[in-house]
């Protein structure tokens, strides 16, 4: 039986975006799958005793050596601030390639904690920063400074000691280009060193939390836990800077989502699924309902989404419980399709992630597709006719080509660069000033205007001709040539109307990244959490490739 | 030292807001970013262009013919580059292109570069006293790198090279015999032993 891979008008669907689940494709579960065999170390340690002070953490193999290396500063509490308008900031981290020496660590604590402002060289691959939960961390140093463990239910509420508020790459601030790294093998999959810096921040967050309670307590400290340091991860905030990413890479985001989908269909293809498969699958779902009722969060719009998730996975459950035999042919397709009829569209998605875990030969393969080389695909094919681009836009971007953008809610919105931090916003285009300096990311309002322009052209015409006389929608011819070959590479959604919920974007790829626990502060930033329930370092040799769904959180 | 990824960002916004549409900014973005990874002044030229078309006026060339020739005023090199790359199917047929009279030639060249790589032949262009081989975008060769780049040519040449062997028969045949050398010599028992297939189809 041959299954079709779903519709691009149904899954690029922004709701359907921002219903995505981390599954064994995210970035955060193929890194340590690809680092488990990396001889892991804690190189520097040098803190004064208040965690004040220089830490380096690396992992080796062979030649090559990663090295996080992490400033810890004091701030005071009116300086702590999550959004991108900081400037101080509780730690700041970067990744440097291969082992650091003194003069590096000199010249990186000289820029490093600056952030934005600071320069980095072509010997850091990524830059991060966070800050201390200090409602969290206060109280687990208390705690083990009096010999006892922290609050177990204040530690699940929060999740992590920490968060980060933005991890930069790709030649950001002076960092090394991608192309200088691209062809090494151990990072043949989206953002790897952005997750390696993550986790290994993560193993900082203990040490330091450690170090700060035994040295307030010597004779009575205890260290935290393994198993509660297992339960914690790192959090997040993350506001619209991470939006506009997923329009302008759309070769990329094509290759996120068709690896998805490809694993999908293989996964409905299979005809018999062995014993072994199914009770893994049946597994995962009922310790995943753990992950769901520890899902907290003040938005009404996640807790809805979040009440519906919960009610439809337990009928789902009843329904394999009851009614359903996995011995029949193609179960997992049954499955997918009983979902479509009686599930929302978050428990789908959940469920699909789900389906991938027992098939490591399936998802493998699927992770070193999952980058792009962008370049490949830039150049327009002007050659072509205008009566080509206008069967792709009408193939395409049929659901697009129905919206009215004569209507005032459907323009509502404009994408703009803020002066300040060069950071992409999103304002009302009525109300505020600066849409005459849009951002080019109104794709479905421009897909619209090319396609009316070129119905008054000849059909014959070549799109070269048409550009000499329209330059102010090249952008847009080039990205109708792009999804031409990638199904997947556009949202088939207005970015700009009246209805747009921002966090759909974000959400979408959060989700690839492998974050837990989304907790919308509005529609335009979400909190999250990262290596929720991972192996802590020194157990990556031998971990369980399930511990997403087996934590305790 | 500044990346790559901030030198095509940084020429891509100021090319808007020099007056380029974003699909026009996007392709010198590419071109600039390139010209810096040659070690050629991609970021300097582009600066100093774009403060010279706040006071001066240049021509757009959006129909590129064998030869072009500005009396007026010089050519921009953007329009006249993003117009070389969309006709390059056509341009290519002419074998030969001449150009009169361009406003900093080395950002034209930058896109010639580019459409080396997309033809698949190597571009020989000629300017004023100087020669530059474009190398299917994966090298720059030229005869004057230490000098600097004119802001104005009067005459450029552009020559499409078509794919052939850079050395003669003699030279090719010459090597060859050498590399035979690391040949062995079958004998009988080798022939029938050392393929690891029978000697003929039918048997």
């Amino acid at each position: 039986m041959k299954v079709q891979l779903r519709d691009p008008n149904t899954i690029m669907k922004l709701s359907r975006l921002g219903s995505f689940h981390q599954s064994k494709l995210s970035f955060l579960r193929s890194f340590l799958n690809e680092f488990k065999d990396w001889e892991y170390k804690r190189d520097l340690f040098n803190l004064d005793r208040f965690g004040y002070g220089e830490a380096v953490y690396s992992f080796k193999k062979d030649k090559r050596t990663y090295s996080l290396v992490c400033f810890a500063n004091k701030i005071k509490d009116d300086e702590r601030s999550d959004r991108v308008i900081a400037t101080k900031w509780d730690a700041a981290f970067t990744l440097h390639d291969g082992v650091p020496t003194q003069k590096d660590i000199d010249r990186l604590k000289n820029e490093v904690p600056r952030q934005e402002v600071g320069r980095l060289s072509f010997k850091e691959l990524t830059l991060s920063r966070a800050n201390k939960s200090v409602r969290v961390f206060n109280h687990v140093v208390e705690r083990l400074s009096e010999g006892k463990q922290p609050d177990l239910e204040l530690l699940s509420n929060v999740g992590y000691l920490y968060r980060t508020t933005a991890v930069y790459g790709s030649g950001k601030f002076g960092l090394a280009d991608r192309f200088r790294i691209k062809n090494r093998e151990e990072i043949n999959g989206p953002f790897r060193l952005e997750m390696m810096l993550v986790y290994l921040v993560r193993q900082f967050t203990f040490d330091q939390v450690n170090h700060v309670a035994h040295h307030k307590n010597p004779s009575k400290s205890v260290v935290l836990d393994r198993k509660i340091c297992k339960n914690l991860g790192i959090g997040n905030s993350t506001g619209l800077g991470m939006a506009p990413f997923i329009v302008n890479h759309p070769t990329l985001l094509n290759n996120w989502v068709m690896s998805r989908e490809i694993a999908l269909k293989k996964i409905r293809e299979i005809k018999i699924v062995k014993k072994k498969d199914s009770v893994l699958f049946i597994d995962c779902l009922k310790k995943s309902l753990t992950n769901i009722t520890s899902w907290n969060t003040d938005s009404e719009y996640q807790q809805i989404k979040i009440k519906n998730l919960l009610k439809d996975i337990k009928k789902f459950i009843h329904f394999i419980d009851n009614n359903f035999d996995f011995e029949d042919e193609y179960p997992f397709n049954q499955i997918y399709l009983w979902l479509e009829e009686k599930a929302c569209e978050e428990c789908i998605e959940y469920v699909v992630s789900i389906m991938m875990e027992p098939y490591n030969e399936i998802t493998n393969p699927l992770v070193s597709q999952m980058s792009s080389e962008e370049d490949k695909y830039f150049t327009i094919p002007t050659n072509r006719t205008i009566k080509d681009l206008i069967n792709i836009i009408e193939k395409k971007y049929s659901n697009i080509l129905k919206i009215n953008f004569e209507k005032k809610q459907n323009t509502q919105n404009f994408w703009f660069i803020s002066k300040n931090k060069e950071e992409p916003r999103l304002a009302d285009r009525f109300k505020e000033g600066g849409s005459e300096l849009e951002q080019p990311l109104a794709i479905a309002r421009d897909v619209k205007k090319l396609h009316k322009k070129l119905l008054d052209m000849k059909n014959n015409s070549t799109v070269a001709e048409f550009l000499s006389k329209n330059s102010e929608l090249r952008h847009i011819v080039r990205r109708v040539f792009i999804v031409e070959k990638f199904p997947y590479s556009e949202i088939q959604d207005n970015t700009i109307g009246k209805n747009l919920m921002p966090i759909d974007m974000l959400r979408l790829k959060l989700s690839f990244f492998g974050a837990l626990k989304f907790d919308p502060r509005s529609d335009k930033w979400l909190r999250i959490c990262m290596f929720q329930g991972a192996p802590l370092p020194d157990e990556l040799k031998n971990y369980d490739e399930q511990w997403v769904y087996r934590s305790s959180n | 030292m500044k990346s790559l990824s901030e030198i095509e960002t940084t020429a891509k916004r100021a090319s808007k807001a020099a007056g380029f549409s974003w699909g026009e900014a996007e392709e010198i973005g590419k071109c600039i970013r390139q010209l810096e990874m040659f070690g050629l002044p991609g970021i300097k030229h582009l600066n100093s262009y774009f403060n010279d078309k706040k006071k001066n006026t240049y021509e757009n060339l959006s129909s590129i013919n064998q030869s072009n020739s500005s009396s007026l005023n010089p050519y921009c090199p953007i329009i006249l580059g993003i117009s070389f790359l969309d006709q390059l199917k056509i341009v290519e047929n002419f074998k030969k292109i001449y150009i009169s009279n361009i406003a900093y030639p080395i950002i034209f060249i930058s896109f010639l570069s580019r459409s080396s790589e997309i033809i698949g032949k190597k571009i020989n262009v000629k300017f004023d006293e100087k020669e530059i081989f474009l190398n299917l975008n994966v090298n720059i060769y030229s005869n004057f790198l230490n000098l600097e780049f004119p802001k104005n040519s009067k005459n450029i040449e552009i020559n499409f090279i078509e794919n052939k062997d850079n050395f003669n028969e003699d030279e090719w045949k010459s090597l060859y015999k050498l590399s035979e050398n690391t040949f062995v010599e079958e004998t009988d028992s080798l022939k029938k032993g050392a393929a690891g297939a029978g000697l003929t189809d039918n048997d």
